[in-house]
Protein backbone atom coordinates (compact mmCIF):
# COMPACT_ATOMS: atom_id res chain seq x y z
CA UNK A 1 0.00 0.00 0.00
CA UNK A 2 2.74 2.31 0.86
CA UNK A 3 4.08 1.74 -2.36
CA UNK A 4 1.17 2.57 -4.22
CA UNK A 5 1.33 6.21 -3.06
CA UNK A 6 4.61 6.13 -3.59
CA UNK A 7 4.04 5.92 -7.22
CA UNK A 8 1.23 7.91 -7.28
CA UNK A 9 3.73 10.79 -5.97
CA UNK A 10 6.01 10.17 -8.54
CA UNK A 11 3.37 10.49 -11.25
CA UNK A 12 1.45 13.72 -10.05
CA UNK A 13 4.44 15.59 -8.23
CA UNK A 14 6.20 16.67 -11.77
CA UNK A 15 2.79 17.82 -12.79
CA UNK A 16 1.96 20.54 -10.83
CA UNK A 17 4.28 21.17 -7.32
CA UNK A 18 7.25 19.85 -8.86
CA UNK A 19 6.80 20.51 -12.36
CA UNK A 20 10.09 20.42 -14.58
CA UNK A 21 9.18 24.15 -16.73
CA UNK A 22 7.67 26.03 -14.13
CA UNK A 23 9.23 25.27 -10.86
CA UNK A 24 12.43 23.48 -11.75
CA UNK A 25 13.18 25.78 -14.68
CA UNK A 26 14.35 23.49 -17.17
CA UNK A 27 13.78 22.44 -20.72
CA UNK A 28 12.88 26.26 -21.70
CA UNK A 29 14.50 26.74 -24.91
CA UNK A 30 12.19 24.33 -26.38
CA UNK A 31 9.57 25.97 -24.93
CA UNK A 32 10.25 28.88 -26.38
CA UNK A 33 11.10 27.41 -29.83
CA UNK A 34 8.24 25.25 -30.62
CA UNK A 35 4.92 26.60 -29.27
CA UNK A 36 4.60 29.76 -31.91
CA UNK A 37 1.97 26.90 -32.91
CA UNK A 38 -0.56 24.28 -31.06
CA UNK A 39 0.09 21.57 -33.01
CA UNK A 40 4.00 21.38 -32.72
CA UNK A 41 3.91 22.32 -29.12
CA UNK A 42 1.47 19.05 -28.96
CA UNK A 43 3.77 16.62 -30.88
CA UNK A 44 7.07 17.60 -29.10
CA UNK A 45 5.41 17.33 -25.35
CA UNK A 46 4.13 13.96 -26.54
CA UNK A 47 7.95 13.38 -28.49
CA UNK A 48 9.43 14.17 -25.29
CA UNK A 49 7.06 12.39 -23.08
CA UNK A 50 7.70 8.87 -24.90
CA UNK A 51 11.81 10.02 -24.96
CA UNK A 52 11.62 10.13 -21.24
CA UNK A 53 9.61 7.62 -20.55
CA UNK A 54 11.20 4.75 -22.18
CA UNK A 55 14.48 6.07 -21.68
CA UNK A 56 13.75 5.89 -18.02
CA UNK A 57 12.60 2.66 -18.37
CA UNK A 58 15.82 1.56 -20.03
CA UNK A 59 18.14 2.90 -18.28
CA UNK A 60 16.56 1.33 -14.96
CA UNK A 61 16.30 -1.65 -16.32
CA UNK A 62 20.15 -1.46 -16.63
CA UNK A 63 20.79 0.42 -14.02
CA UNK A 64 23.10 -2.06 -11.88
CA UNK A 65 25.66 -3.48 -15.21
CA UNK A 66 26.22 0.67 -16.04
CA UNK A 67 30.12 1.02 -15.35
CA UNK A 68 30.06 4.18 -12.69
CA UNK A 69 32.77 6.06 -15.15
CA UNK A 70 31.04 5.75 -17.99
CA UNK A 71 27.29 6.26 -16.93
CA UNK A 72 26.57 9.74 -18.62
CA UNK A 73 27.19 8.38 -21.73
CA UNK A 74 25.53 5.44 -21.56
CA UNK A 75 22.28 8.15 -20.90
CA UNK A 76 23.16 9.79 -23.65
CA UNK A 77 23.56 6.98 -25.97
CA UNK A 78 19.68 5.63 -24.94
CA UNK A 79 18.42 9.20 -25.52
CA UNK A 80 20.38 9.59 -28.35
CA UNK A 81 19.22 7.06 -30.00
CA UNK A 82 15.23 6.97 -28.88
CA UNK A 83 15.38 10.50 -30.17
CA UNK A 84 16.78 8.97 -33.96
CA UNK A 85 14.27 6.86 -33.50
CA UNK A 86 11.25 9.13 -33.14
CA UNK A 87 12.75 12.08 -35.60
CA UNK A 88 12.54 8.98 -38.01
CA UNK A 89 8.93 8.26 -37.04
CA UNK A 90 7.98 11.64 -37.81
CA UNK A 91 9.00 12.63 -40.73
CA UNK A 92 7.36 8.86 -42.07
CA UNK A 93 4.20 9.52 -40.65
CA UNK A 94 3.92 13.16 -39.30
CA UNK A 95 6.20 15.10 -42.29
CA UNK A 96 4.52 18.41 -42.24
CA UNK A 97 5.06 18.41 -38.34
CA UNK A 98 8.38 16.84 -38.64
CA UNK A 99 9.17 19.88 -41.09
CA UNK A 100 8.40 22.47 -38.66
CA UNK A 101 9.70 20.83 -35.80
CA UNK A 102 13.05 20.66 -37.67
CA UNK A 103 15.87 20.23 -35.45
CA UNK A 104 14.08 20.94 -32.08
CA UNK A 105 13.19 17.11 -32.19
CA UNK A 106 17.18 16.23 -32.18
CA UNK A 107 17.68 18.56 -29.71
CA UNK A 108 15.95 16.64 -27.44
CA UNK A 109 18.73 14.54 -27.15
CA UNK A 110 20.26 17.91 -25.05
CA UNK A 111 16.88 18.53 -22.93
CA UNK A 112 17.82 19.51 -19.49
CA UNK A 113 14.40 17.21 -18.58
CA UNK A 114 16.00 13.82 -19.95
CA UNK A 115 19.40 14.05 -17.93
CA UNK A 116 17.80 14.98 -15.25
CA UNK A 117 15.29 12.60 -14.57
CA UNK A 118 17.50 9.88 -16.20
CA UNK A 119 20.62 10.39 -13.58
CA UNK A 120 18.32 12.15 -10.49
CA UNK A 121 15.60 9.04 -10.32
CA UNK A 122 16.19 6.29 -13.14
CA UNK A 123 19.81 5.03 -11.66
CA UNK A 124 18.39 4.51 -8.86
CA UNK A 125 14.57 3.58 -9.26
CA UNK A 126 13.01 0.24 -10.29
CA UNK A 127 11.44 0.00 -14.10
CA UNK A 128 8.03 0.82 -13.21
CA UNK A 129 8.61 3.98 -10.94
CA UNK A 130 10.82 5.09 -13.54
CA UNK A 131 8.59 4.42 -16.17
CA UNK A 132 5.79 6.85 -13.96
CA UNK A 133 8.09 9.54 -13.18
CA UNK A 134 9.29 10.06 -17.29
CA UNK A 135 5.02 10.03 -18.25
CA UNK A 136 4.83 12.15 -15.13
CA UNK A 137 7.66 14.78 -16.57
CA UNK A 138 6.87 14.42 -19.76
CA UNK A 139 3.39 15.12 -19.19
CA UNK A 140 4.26 18.22 -16.99
CA UNK A 141 6.43 19.57 -19.64
CA UNK A 142 3.81 19.13 -22.70
CA UNK A 143 1.19 20.80 -20.44
CA UNK A 144 3.02 23.86 -20.37
CA UNK A 145 3.97 23.29 -23.69
CA UNK A 146 0.28 23.22 -24.84
CA UNK A 147 -0.53 26.72 -22.23
CA UNK A 148 1.98 28.82 -23.92
CA UNK A 149 1.52 26.97 -27.71
CA UNK A 150 -2.42 27.98 -27.28
CA UNK A 151 -1.84 31.05 -25.78
CA UNK A 152 0.44 32.72 -28.44
CA UNK A 153 -1.43 30.74 -31.70
CA UNK A 154 -4.96 32.28 -30.37
CA UNK A 155 -3.28 36.17 -29.93
CA UNK A 156 -0.87 35.96 -32.55
CA UNK A 157 -2.47 34.38 -35.80
CA UNK A 158 -6.14 33.89 -34.41
CA UNK A 159 -6.36 30.36 -35.02
CA UNK A 160 -6.04 27.42 -33.07
CA UNK A 161 -4.46 23.87 -34.43
CA UNK A 162 -4.54 26.30 -37.98
CA UNK A 163 -8.27 26.74 -37.73
CA UNK A 164 -9.75 30.36 -37.17
CA UNK A 165 -11.28 31.25 -34.38
CA UNK A 166 -11.21 35.00 -34.09
CA UNK A 167 -14.28 35.42 -36.54
CA UNK A 168 -13.99 38.05 -39.21
CA UNK A 169 -16.10 40.47 -37.48
CA UNK A 170 -13.44 41.57 -34.80
CA UNK A 171 -11.16 42.29 -37.66
CA UNK A 172 -13.45 43.87 -39.66
CA UNK A 173 -14.12 46.09 -36.05
CA UNK A 174 -10.37 46.71 -36.37
CA UNK A 175 -9.38 43.50 -33.81
CA UNK A 176 -5.72 42.83 -35.25
CA UNK A 177 -3.28 39.76 -34.06
CA UNK A 178 -0.62 40.04 -32.11
CA UNK A 179 2.53 39.78 -34.13
CA UNK A 180 4.72 39.96 -30.68
CA UNK A 181 3.03 36.71 -29.66
CA UNK A 182 4.55 34.57 -32.38
CA UNK A 183 8.03 36.24 -31.38
CA UNK A 184 10.18 34.26 -29.18
CA UNK A 185 10.25 36.69 -26.19
CA UNK A 186 6.63 36.13 -25.39
CA UNK A 187 7.04 32.41 -24.86
CA UNK A 188 9.08 33.85 -21.87
CA UNK A 189 6.15 36.05 -20.68
CA UNK A 190 3.53 33.91 -21.35
CA UNK A 191 5.89 31.11 -19.00
CA UNK A 192 6.45 33.75 -16.49
CA UNK A 193 2.78 34.33 -16.36
CA UNK A 194 1.79 30.67 -15.34
CA UNK A 195 5.26 30.35 -13.17
CA UNK A 196 3.28 33.76 -11.28
CA UNK A 197 -0.21 32.24 -11.41
CA UNK A 198 1.09 28.46 -9.70
CA UNK A 199 3.24 30.45 -7.26
CA UNK A 200 0.33 32.65 -6.34
CA UNK A 201 -1.78 29.59 -5.72
CA UNK A 202 1.22 27.60 -3.67
CA UNK A 203 2.32 29.70 -0.75
CA UNK A 204 5.07 27.01 -0.12
CA UNK A 205 6.82 27.12 -3.41
CA UNK A 206 7.55 30.87 -2.80
CA UNK A 207 10.87 31.74 -2.63
CA UNK A 208 11.98 34.06 0.26
CA UNK B 1 31.45 -11.56 -9.58
CA UNK B 2 32.54 -9.31 -12.29
CA UNK B 3 34.60 -5.94 -11.37
CA UNK B 4 32.26 -3.41 -13.08
CA UNK B 5 34.57 -0.88 -12.53
CA UNK B 6 37.41 -2.80 -14.95
CA UNK B 7 38.64 -1.07 -18.13
CA UNK B 8 38.06 -4.34 -20.07
CA UNK B 9 34.34 -4.64 -18.79
CA UNK B 10 33.60 -0.59 -19.63
CA UNK B 11 34.96 -1.20 -22.88
CA UNK B 12 33.18 -4.42 -23.51
CA UNK B 13 29.52 -2.69 -22.54
CA UNK B 14 30.30 0.22 -24.16
CA UNK B 15 30.68 -1.75 -28.37
CA UNK B 16 27.71 -3.87 -27.16
CA UNK B 17 25.40 -1.10 -26.37
CA UNK B 18 26.98 0.81 -29.41
CA UNK B 19 26.03 -2.08 -31.45
CA UNK B 20 22.92 -2.85 -29.95
CA UNK B 21 21.63 0.90 -30.49
CA UNK B 22 23.06 1.01 -34.01
CA UNK B 23 21.48 -2.33 -35.25
CA UNK B 24 18.06 -0.70 -33.75
CA UNK B 25 18.87 2.53 -35.60
CA UNK B 26 19.26 0.50 -38.76
CA UNK B 27 16.79 -1.02 -38.75
CA UNK B 28 13.82 1.85 -37.85
CA UNK B 29 15.71 3.41 -41.00
CA UNK B 30 15.03 0.68 -43.40
CA UNK B 31 11.55 0.35 -42.06
CA UNK B 32 10.87 3.73 -43.03
CA UNK B 33 12.99 4.62 -45.76
CA UNK B 34 10.12 4.21 -48.16
CA UNK B 35 7.62 6.13 -46.63
CA UNK B 36 9.88 9.11 -45.87
CA UNK B 37 11.12 9.24 -49.45
CA UNK B 38 7.41 9.62 -50.54
CA UNK B 39 6.98 12.30 -47.93
CA UNK B 40 9.50 14.15 -49.60
CA UNK B 41 8.34 13.63 -53.18
CA UNK B 42 5.04 14.48 -52.76
CA UNK B 43 6.77 17.73 -50.47
CA UNK B 44 8.48 18.40 -53.97
CA UNK B 45 5.82 17.89 -55.63
CA UNK B 46 3.50 20.66 -53.75
CA UNK B 47 6.23 22.94 -54.04
CA UNK B 48 6.53 22.57 -57.47
CA UNK B 49 2.54 22.72 -58.29
CA UNK B 50 2.99 25.96 -55.80
CA UNK B 51 5.33 28.02 -57.87
CA UNK B 52 1.95 27.92 -60.15
CA UNK B 53 -0.12 28.67 -57.93
CA UNK B 54 -1.79 25.71 -57.54
CA UNK B 55 -2.02 24.74 -54.18
CA UNK B 56 -4.15 21.29 -53.87
CA UNK B 57 -5.01 20.12 -50.80
CA UNK B 58 -2.51 17.69 -48.49
CA UNK B 59 -3.71 14.44 -49.36
CA UNK B 60 -4.16 14.92 -53.20
CA UNK B 61 -0.81 16.58 -53.71
CA UNK B 62 0.23 13.40 -56.01
CA UNK B 63 -3.16 13.64 -57.84
CA UNK B 64 -2.52 17.06 -59.04
CA UNK B 65 0.76 16.86 -59.81
CA UNK B 66 0.07 14.18 -62.36
CA UNK B 67 -3.10 15.79 -63.78
CA UNK B 68 -1.47 19.34 -63.87
CA UNK B 69 2.17 18.49 -64.50
CA UNK B 70 1.76 17.08 -68.37
CA UNK B 71 5.82 16.54 -69.19
CA UNK B 72 8.94 16.95 -66.88
CA UNK B 73 12.01 17.28 -69.65
CA UNK B 74 15.84 18.24 -68.87
CA UNK B 75 17.33 20.61 -71.07
CA UNK B 76 21.37 21.63 -71.58
CA UNK B 77 22.25 25.31 -71.36
CA UNK B 78 22.06 25.38 -75.03
CA UNK B 79 18.02 24.12 -74.86
CA UNK B 80 18.30 21.08 -76.32
CA UNK B 81 16.70 17.71 -74.53
CA UNK B 82 18.76 15.61 -72.76
CA UNK B 83 17.93 11.85 -71.33
CA UNK B 84 16.99 12.17 -67.43
CA UNK B 85 14.43 12.17 -65.37
CA UNK B 86 13.59 15.79 -64.17
CA UNK B 87 11.99 15.15 -60.61
CA UNK B 88 15.31 13.44 -59.57
CA UNK B 89 17.82 15.59 -60.36
CA UNK B 90 19.73 17.22 -57.66
CA UNK B 91 19.05 20.72 -58.51
CA UNK B 92 21.94 21.68 -55.11
CA UNK B 93 24.87 19.74 -56.64
CA UNK B 94 23.85 21.31 -60.76
CA UNK B 95 23.72 24.76 -59.02
CA UNK B 96 27.28 24.56 -58.72
CA UNK B 97 28.43 23.01 -61.77
CA UNK B 98 29.39 25.52 -64.85
CA UNK B 99 26.75 26.29 -67.08
CA UNK B 100 27.44 24.33 -69.88
CA UNK B 101 27.63 21.10 -67.63
CA UNK B 102 24.66 21.40 -65.95
CA UNK B 103 21.31 19.03 -66.44
CA UNK B 104 18.14 21.25 -65.99
CA UNK B 105 15.10 20.39 -65.32
CA UNK B 106 11.95 21.39 -66.63
CA UNK B 107 8.09 20.85 -65.17
CA UNK B 108 5.74 21.87 -68.06
CA UNK B 109 2.46 22.53 -66.50
CA UNK B 110 -0.92 23.20 -68.50
CA UNK B 111 -3.25 24.81 -65.71
CA UNK B 112 -6.61 24.37 -65.09
CA UNK B 113 -7.30 27.54 -67.64
CA UNK B 114 -5.64 25.54 -70.39
CA UNK B 115 -2.45 27.48 -70.46
CA UNK B 116 1.10 26.15 -70.45
CA UNK B 117 3.62 27.32 -67.90
CA UNK B 118 7.21 26.06 -67.52
CA UNK B 119 8.56 25.17 -63.65
CA UNK B 120 12.04 25.75 -63.42
CA UNK B 121 13.43 25.21 -59.90
CA UNK B 122 16.53 27.18 -58.53
CA UNK B 123 18.70 26.63 -55.70
CA UNK B 124 21.15 28.61 -53.42
CA UNK B 125 22.57 30.17 -49.93
CA UNK B 126 20.64 32.72 -47.61
CA UNK B 127 21.84 33.75 -44.32
CA UNK B 128 22.10 30.75 -42.41
CA UNK B 129 21.82 27.76 -44.73
CA UNK B 130 20.22 26.49 -48.41
CA UNK B 131 17.55 28.94 -49.91
CA UNK B 132 15.86 27.20 -52.32
CA UNK B 133 12.40 28.13 -55.16
CA UNK B 134 10.55 27.42 -58.00
CA UNK B 135 9.99 29.79 -61.14
CA UNK B 136 7.07 29.19 -63.44
CA UNK B 137 7.06 31.51 -66.49
CA UNK B 138 4.54 31.93 -69.55
CA UNK B 139 4.48 30.32 -72.76
CA UNK B 140 6.19 33.51 -73.81
CA UNK B 141 9.58 32.39 -71.91
CA UNK B 142 9.57 35.57 -70.32
CA UNK B 143 7.15 36.70 -67.73
CA UNK B 144 6.91 34.91 -64.48
CA UNK B 145 3.62 33.61 -63.55
CA UNK B 146 4.11 32.60 -59.92
CA UNK B 147 7.14 31.86 -57.69
CA UNK B 148 7.72 29.69 -54.51
CA UNK B 149 10.58 30.47 -51.95
CA UNK B 150 11.41 27.95 -49.15
CA UNK B 151 14.68 28.04 -46.62
CA UNK B 152 15.95 25.66 -44.16
CA UNK B 153 16.83 27.86 -41.18
CA UNK B 154 16.53 32.13 -42.28
CA UNK B 155 15.72 33.83 -39.16
CA UNK B 156 12.19 33.69 -38.45
CA UNK B 157 10.14 37.39 -39.27
CA UNK B 158 13.54 38.28 -40.95
CA UNK B 159 15.27 36.44 -43.66
CA UNK B 160 12.29 33.68 -43.44
CA UNK B 161 9.49 35.73 -44.93
CA UNK B 162 10.97 34.78 -48.22
CA UNK B 163 7.95 32.08 -48.18
CA UNK B 164 5.34 33.91 -47.50
CA UNK B 165 3.14 34.89 -50.42
CA UNK B 166 3.60 38.88 -49.49
CA UNK B 167 7.10 38.28 -51.04
CA UNK B 168 7.04 35.63 -53.56
CA UNK B 169 3.48 37.15 -55.12
CA UNK B 170 5.88 40.11 -56.17
CA UNK B 171 7.33 38.19 -59.01
CA UNK B 172 4.12 37.95 -60.46
CA UNK B 173 4.22 39.66 -64.02
CA UNK B 174 7.88 40.38 -64.09
CA UNK B 175 9.75 40.23 -67.12
CA UNK B 176 13.10 38.04 -67.55
CA UNK B 177 13.93 39.14 -70.65
CA UNK B 178 13.78 42.30 -71.61
CA UNK B 179 14.25 43.98 -74.93
CA UNK B 180 15.80 40.93 -76.43
CA UNK B 181 18.40 40.76 -73.16
CA UNK B 182 18.54 38.16 -70.46
CA UNK B 183 18.16 39.77 -67.35
CA UNK B 184 17.10 37.71 -64.09
CA UNK B 185 14.89 39.43 -61.99
CA UNK B 186 16.35 41.01 -58.89
CA UNK B 187 15.78 41.90 -55.28
CA UNK B 188 16.42 45.19 -54.23
CA UNK B 189 16.46 47.18 -50.91
CA UNK B 190 12.63 48.45 -50.47
CA UNK B 191 12.53 51.95 -52.08
CA UNK B 192 15.37 51.40 -54.39
CA UNK B 193 16.03 50.63 -57.42
CA UNK B 194 18.88 48.69 -59.51
CA UNK B 195 21.57 50.10 -61.52
CA UNK B 196 20.07 48.50 -64.57
CA UNK B 197 16.42 48.59 -65.55
CA UNK B 198 16.07 44.54 -65.15
CA UNK B 199 12.96 44.14 -63.42
CA UNK B 200 12.61 43.78 -59.58
CA UNK B 201 10.97 43.46 -56.58
CA UNK B 202 11.38 44.67 -52.64
CA UNK B 203 13.46 42.88 -50.59
CA UNK B 204 12.91 42.58 -46.82
CA UNK B 205 13.62 44.42 -44.57
CA UNK B 206 16.07 43.48 -41.90
CA UNK B 207 16.56 40.74 -44.45
CA UNK B 208 19.40 42.00 -46.66
CA UNK B 209 21.40 38.99 -46.55
CA UNK B 210 18.36 36.29 -46.94
CA UNK B 211 17.02 38.76 -50.14
CA UNK B 212 20.21 39.04 -52.05
CA UNK B 213 20.42 35.24 -51.56
CA UNK B 214 17.65 35.35 -53.51
CA UNK B 215 18.69 37.71 -56.47
CA UNK B 216 22.17 35.55 -56.68
CA UNK B 217 20.41 31.90 -56.50
CA UNK B 218 17.53 33.22 -59.14
CA UNK B 219 21.06 34.90 -61.51
CA UNK B 220 22.69 31.56 -61.17
CA UNK B 221 20.28 28.94 -61.43
CA UNK B 222 17.82 31.14 -64.22
CA UNK B 223 20.34 31.83 -66.60
CA UNK B 224 21.26 28.58 -67.95
CA UNK B 225 17.95 28.41 -69.09
CA UNK B 226 18.32 31.14 -71.84
CA UNK B 227 19.10 29.91 -74.95
CA UNK B 228 15.32 27.43 -73.68
CA UNK B 229 13.78 30.24 -72.51
CA UNK B 230 14.46 32.41 -75.99
CA UNK B 231 13.52 29.59 -78.14
CA UNK B 232 10.40 29.54 -76.42
CA UNK B 233 9.36 32.97 -77.06
CA UNK B 234 10.48 32.61 -80.76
Amino acid sequence: MAEKTDNRQVFLNPLSRNNPVVVQILGICSVLAVTAKLEPAIVMGISVTAVLAFSNVIISLIRNTIPTNIRIIVQLVVVAGLVVIVDQLLKAYAYDVSKQLSVFIGLIITNCILMGRLEAFAMANRPLPAFLDGIGNGLGYAAILIIVGFFRELLGSGTLLGFQVVPQCFYEAGYVNNGLMILPPMALIVVACIIWVQRARNKDLREE
Amino acid sequence: MINKQSNLYTIIYIVVLAVVVGAALAFTSLQLADKQRQNADVDKMRQILAAARITPPSDSVMQAFSQFIIRQEVVNSQGENIPGDAFDIDVAAQSKLNDAARQLPVFVCRTAGGETKYILPAYGAGLWGPIWGYIAIDADGSTIYGAYFAHQGETPGLGAEIEKPVFSNQFIGKQIIKGGRFMPVTVVKAGQKPLGDEDYVDGISGGTITSKGVATMLANCLTPYRTFLENLSK
